[in-house]
């Protein structure tokens, strides 16, 4: 019983949503039913912190490996947690502390990113040579050298019209291909929960 | 309203076709990442090994939604085939929405393989919230926790590099599928074997999970070929200079 009103408060709520884009009359409902969800999702970021913090929190009990990261984690969090309640979002601290800490550590992220993806770029033709990974290490060094160039220095091959092709054509067609594929794969998984068949909730 | 028609028939294809593969059930073509994955579960199920899937930071109210979804599927059933094995299999996602149906998942796979009471919330976990917060809490669960296969099946950008290459370390499979193009580009360099395109969204079909995923497969290849067709009727009409259909 629970099972069916599960699926059909989530069909019903998901048609609502879809048919607002087309019918005029129920854009209201669908305005509500998406602020509704916008509610339910900042209640779930509540509940999701609880979870990282009962997860560290057990780290800590435990003495895992690394438990003194999960120290630190729980401990930013709590201070984050209460000046955030006791300052505005918008307070200088509270940016100061975004600024200085969340930001530069974002950034660190994607310097360690471009030396991952050159080792795996380096790493992919050992571990799988074949066709596709040849063209995919030959295109990445193409789209490299085209968009790279030296100052001053006339490079031929790489200041070819083939190359600009193979950028522009080859690529950009091939990546709305795969593109047109991902969509249509996603209204196919959309209509599946539309229709109940797939339901990730409850045991249906 | 054409938009609204091709939908409605969409789902009615949907339905029929589930229908006819219930009654006979489809062959379905090689796909190498689903293909290894099901062999490496197999085998980690037998020796208790552990295996992390990891959801990636898609919000299920944006049009990523649906690449999280089909994470969700791959997670309910890996968790059930691999329910009765020594170590849990652990989810972790990126975005607090998403945690909350991956634990949901996890239990009702469990509750498919017959052994809910076994399940432990605390496999289901919140690495972080956002792309980068999600890399970073989920990177020290994929090298300390003696993973032996880490699937990624959701939304991924760029990041997907830091969690292949950790994973990697462990000795680790890697089995990468998202719906990004840049994800798919690093995947595809970084992991032991990577979905492209719409191969993320086969997965449910690949890994068993009944015959509405192999009707929706079939549904995508359909659709794919229409549009083919479409493009190409369209080019030639421009060659030709039939204007109104090219």
């Amino acid at each position: 019983m629970v099972r069916v009103a599960l699926a059909l408060v989530a069909g019903g709520a998901g048609l609502v949503v879809l048919l607002g884009y087309f019918l005029p009359e129920l854009r209201a409902a669908q305005a509500l039913l998406l602020r509704w969800g916008m509610i339910l999702a900042s209640a779930a970021v509540l509940v999701g912190i609880l979870n990282l913090a009962s997860v560290h929190l057990g780290k800590l009990r435990h003495r895992e490996k690394n438990a003194p990261y999960s120290a630190v984690l729980i401990a930013s969090l709590a201070a984050t947690f209460v000046l955030g309640l006791l300052l505005k979002p918008g307070h200088p601290v509270l940016a100061a502390i975004i600024n200085a800490i969340v930001v530069p550590a974002e950034g660190t992220f994607m310097a360690l990113l471009s030396i991952s993806l050159l080792s795996a770029g380096v790493r992919l033709l050992q571990r799988r040579l074949d066709l596709m990974s040849i063209l995919f290490v030959a295109s990445a060094i193409a789209v490299l050298l085209s968009s790279a160039r030296v100052p001053s220095i006339e490079t031929p091959i790489v200041d070819s019209a083939a190359v600009s092709w193979l950028t522009d054509v080859f690529s950009l067609s091939g990546a709305r291909g795969i593109l047109l594929g991902v969509s249509l794969g996603a209204i196919a998984t959309g209509l599946r929960v539309l229709l109940g068949a797939d339901r990730p909730y409850g045991d249906g | 309203m054409q938009i609204l028609a091709a939908l409605i028939a969409g789902a009615a294809l949907l339905v029929g076709l589930a229908v006819w593969h219930r009654k006979r059930p489809a062959g379905l073509r090689r796909l190498r990442a689903w293909t290894s994955l099901n062999r490496a579960v197999d085998d980690a199920a037998g020796s208790g090994e552990r295996l992390h899937l990891a959801l990636g930071a898609g919000n299920l109210l944006h049009p990523e939604g649906a690449a999280g979804l089909t994470g969700l599927a791959v997670l309910r059933r890996l968790a059930a085939r691999t329910a009765r094995s020594r170590n849990a299999t652990v989810a972790t996602s990126g975005d607090a929405a998403l945690h909350l149906l991956a634990v949901d998942s996890l239990r009702a796979g469990y509750g498919d393989a017959g052994v809910q009471e076994v399940f432990q919330p605390g496999t289901g976990r919140l690495a972080g919230i956002g792309a980068f917060p999600y890399a970073a809490g989920a990177l020290p669960m994929l090298m300390d926790e003696n993973v032996s296969i880490a699937v990624l099946a959701g939304r991924f950008g760029p990041e997907a590099a830091l969690l292949s290459e950790a994973a990697e370390r462990s000795d680790a499979l890697v089995v990468g599928a998202t719906d990004d193009l840049t994800g798919q580009a690093v995947t595809f360099a970084s992991a032991s074997e990577s979905a492209i395109g719409e191969e993320l969204f086969a997965a449910g079909a690949y890994l068993g999970q009944g015959p509405w995923h192999t009707a929706s497969l079939t549904l995508q290849d359909t659709l794919r070929w229409l549009v083919v067709l479409f493009l190409l009727a369209g080019a030639a009409a421009r060659l030709l200079g039939w204007a109104w259909l090219g």
